[in-house]
C-alpha cells in the first residue's frame, strides 16, 4: 500500500466523518511509516557503527609488522593470518558440529511436538524446551566441564578404539576437553533456538495441505514428508542459522570445557588441537594491552565478516527455491 | 473399478456433539450424486466419512455403517490411508502442494502409493491425468513449474488429475468450483461428466444448477434448528428432485434459491 492513499469512505458515515477518518489514517499511515523507517535506519547505523569500531580498533593489528607481533607473549604465528586462519577454523568447525547434531535432535524434537504428542505432552514439552534456552551459558559450560566430560570419556575411548581408523576419530586422550565434546555443549545450548522455531513453523503447515496429503492415502509420516517438511523448509534454515549465530560466537561454555590450540586440525577427539574466537578473545583479553588488544579485535571482525557470510548463503538457500516455498 | 456406496444408519460426532444423524444412502457406481443443503447442515461432514477423513478431526468420531464395493469402511482391520487411497478427494480451496512442481504434484499420491515408478512412466501418467483433469493443454510447457503458480481454476483441476492419477474407485468433491470463475467451472462441470465413466462421483455444491446440470441423483441435507443435527432429508434422481421432489422441506430449499 502506498503511504498516504486515503481510504474509500465509508458509506454509512457522513461526508465529514469520512474526512475524519481520513485524516487520522494518514497521520497514523505517517506515524508508522516514520517509525519503520526510523528502526530500519536505526539498526543499519549500528551495524555500521559497530563495523567501523572493529575496523578502526583493528587497524593497528591489519597494518602491524611481524616482528611487532612477536612482540605478544601469546602470539605464535608467523603473521596476523596464520594468527586468525586456526581460530576461524576452529570456530567454524565447532560450530558446524554442533549444528550437525543439533539440526536432526531439534527438528525431531519439534515433529514430535507439532505432530504426534497428545496436546497435554505436547504442551509440557514445549516449555520445558523453552526453559533450556533460558539457562545461561556459564551453566552449560559448567555441566559440560564438570559432569559431561566424564560421560563422554568411554564414548570417546569406544569410538576412538573402533572407529581409530577414520583420521577424525584417531588419537583420543583423556579427559576429554576436545572440540567434539565442546560441539556436544554447543548443540545442546543451540538445541531450544532451533527446535522452538521448527515446531512454531510446522505448526503453521496449512491445514489444507496436510488434508491433501492425508486424503491421497498417505501416512502420518508420508504427510510429514510431503507437507509438513517441504512448507518447513526455509524456517528450518533460518532455525538452524540463529542457532549457528549462536553456536559461533558463544563463549562461556566452549572457554571451560575445550582445551585450547591453534592448528587447522581435523582430530575431533583430540584435545590442545582448536580453539573459537570468541573464547580466545575472552582469554587472552584480560591480560591485553595497546597492539595485543587490537590484533584480539581483528579476529573478533573475523568473527563478524563469518556470520554475515553464514547468513546471505542461509538466505541464498532460501531463496533458491522461493517460488516453491508456499509463500505465493 | 467404480464402486457402489451404502451407507446405513450413520451418525456423525465431533466430540459430544452430533453433527449427523440417521443417514441411509445408496450409491449406484459410475454415477454422479450431488449433495445440496443449507450451511451448516452437514455435507461436508457426511462427504468425508466416506474416506475417513472425518477422523483426522481430534476427537471426531462416526457410527453406524459405510460399505463400498462391499467392504465395511469402518470394519476391524480396515486401514484408513488404504481406504483413502481408493477413495479420492477434491477439496474446495484447490489446495496444490506449493513446493511442487506441477509434474510433482500429479505423481504425489502414485509416489507414495508405490513408490517406485519409471522416468517413462511417470511422465506418461503425468500427461494421462492431466489430460483427464483438461488441463494438459495449458499446463504441457511448464511442468516443472511450481503448482502454485497456476491460476485457482488451473490449480484445482490438478488437484483433480492428483486425485485421479492414482485411479481411485470413487472420487469425492466438496463445493470444487465455489472459489472458480463460471469459466473455470464449466470446465470441470464437464470434466465431471467424462469422470463419471471411470469413477462414482460424490459432489457437494451450493449451486442447484450445477446440482442439476452434473448429477443423475441428487441427495438434500437439512438441519431444522441450529444445534440439532442434519439429516438427509430425501435423496431421488435429479430431475425428480427438481421437479416433484416427495418432501415439502426440499422444494422450499430449491424453489426458494431459485427464487
Ligand atoms: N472440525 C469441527 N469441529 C467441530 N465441529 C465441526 C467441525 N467441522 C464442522 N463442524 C460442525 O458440524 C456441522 C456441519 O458442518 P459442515 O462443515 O459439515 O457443514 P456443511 O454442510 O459442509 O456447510 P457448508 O455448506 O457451509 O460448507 C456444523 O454445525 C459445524 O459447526
Ligand atoms: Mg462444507
Amino acid at each position: 500500500m502506498t503511504v498516504g492513499t486515503p481510504p474509500a469512505p465509508v458509506a454509512a458515515a457522513g461526508p465529514r466523518a469520512a474526512d475524519r477518518r481520513t485524516g487520522s489514517h494518514v497521520w497514523g499511515g505517517r506515524v508508522f511509516a516514520g517509525l519503520s523507517y526510523g528502526s530500519g535506519i536505526l539498526i543499519l547505523l549500528v551495524l555500521a557503527a559497530v563495523a567501523v569500531f572493529l575496523v578502526v580498533q583493528a587497524l593497528p593489528a591489519l597494518t602491524a609488522d611481524p616482528t611487532e607481533l612477536e612482540q605478544i607473549s601469546w602470539f605464535r604465528a608467523e603473521s596476523l593470518l596464520g594468527y586468525v586462519g586456526p581460530l576461524v577454523f576452529g570456530t567454524v568447525l565447532a560450530a558446524l558440529l554442533a549444528l550437525a547434531m543439533a539440526v536432526p535432535v531439534s527438528i525431531g524434537i519439534a515433529l514430535f511436538i507439532s505432530h504426534y504428542a497428545p496436546r497435554r505432552l505436547a504442551q509440557g514439552l514445549g516449555y520445558l524446551v523453552d526453559l533450556l534456552a533460558a539457562i545461561p551459558s556459564v551453566v552449560y559450560g559448567l555441566w559440560g566441564a564438570l559432569w559431561l566430560i566424564g560421560v563422554l570419556d568411554p564414548v570417546m575411548t569406544w569410538l576412538s578404539s573402533t572407529l581409530g581408523f577414520i583420521p577424525i576419530f584417531a588419537g583420543y586422550q583423556a579427559p576429554a576437553k576436545n572440540v567434539l565434546t565442546a560441539a556436544v555443549v554447543l548443540a545442546v545450548m543451540i538445541l531450544p533456538i532451533i527446535t522452538a522455531v521448527a515446531r512454531e513453523v510446522f505448526l503453521q503447515t496449512p491445514r489444507l495441505h496436510e488434508e491433501a496429503a492425508l486424503a491421497l492415502g498417505a501416512t502420518r509420516w508420508e504427510m510429514i514428508r510431503t507437507a509438513v517438511l517441504p512448507f518447513g523448509r526455509s524456517g528450518v534454515i533460518s532455525a538452524a542459522m540463529l542457532g549457528l549465530g549462536r553456536a559461533l560466537g558463544e563463549t562461556m561454555a566452549v572457554l571451560m570445557v575445550l582445551s585450547p590450540g591453534l592448528l587447522f586440525s581435523f582430530f575431533l577427539l583430540k584435545p590442545g588441537q582448536h580453539q573459537t574466537i570468541a573464547a580466545n578473545i575472552a582469554a587472552q583479553f584480560p591480560e591485553a594491552a595497546g597492539l595485543s588488544v587490537s590484533v584480539l579485535i581483528a579476529t573478533g571482525l573475523a568473527l563478524f565478516v563469518i556470520t554475515f557470510v553464514v547468513n546471505f548463503v542461509a538466505r541464498a538457500i532460501v531463496a533458491r527455491r522461493k517460488d516453491f516455498s508456499g509463500a505465493n | 473399478m467404480p464402486q457402489g456406496i451404502q451407507v446405513k444408519d450413520l451418525n456423525i460426532f465431533y466430540g459430544d456433539f452430533r453433527a449427523v444423524a440417521d443417514v441411509d444412502m445408496e450409491i449406484e457406481s459410475n454415477s454422479v450424486t450431488a449433495l445440496i443443503g443449507p450451511s451448516g447442515c452437514g455435507k461436508s461432514t457426511f462427504l468425508r466419512t466416506l474416506n475417513r477423513m472425518h477422523e483426522v478431526v481430534p476427537g471426531a468420531r462416526v457410527e453406524g455403517n459405510v460399505q463400498i464395493g462391499g467392504v465395511d469402511l469402518y470394519g476391524k482391520g480396515v486401514d484408513p490411508v488404504a481406504v483413502r487411497r481408493e477413495v479420492g478427494m477434491v477439496f474446495q480451496r484447490p489446495n496444490p502442494f506449493p513446493t511442487m512442481s506441477i509434474a510433482d504434484n500429479v505423481l504425489a499420491g502414485v509416489k507414495l502409493n508405490n513408490r517406485r515408478i519409471s522416468r517413462s512412466d511417470a511422465a506418461d501418467l503425468v500427461e494421462r491425468s492431466l489430460r483427464g483433469a483438461n488441463l494438459w493443454k495449458e499446463v504441457k510447457d511448464r511442468l516443472d513449474r511450481p503448482g502454485s503458480s497456476l491460476s485457482g481454476g488451473q490449480q484445482q483441476r490438478l488437484c483433480i488429475a492428483r486425485a485421479i492419477a492414482v485411479e481411485p474407485s470413487v472420487l469425492l468433491m466438496d463445493e470444487p468450483c465455489s472459489a472458480l470463475d463460471p469459466i473455470s467451472t464449466l470446465a470441470i462441470e464437464e470434466l465431471i461428466s467424462q469422470l463419471k465413466e471411470r469413477y462414482t462421483i460424490v459432489i457437494v455444491t451450493h449451486n442447484m444448477q450445477q446440482a442439476a446440470r452434473v448429477s443423475d441423483r441428487t441427495g438434500f441435507f437439512n438441519i431444522e434448528n441450529t444445534g440439532d443435527p442434519g439429516r438427509l432429508v430425501e435423496i431421488d434422481d435429479t430431475a425428480t428432485m427438481f421437479s416433484n421432489p416427495s418432501q415439502r422441506a426440499t422444494e422450499d430449499y430449491i424453489s426458494g434459491r431459485f427464487g
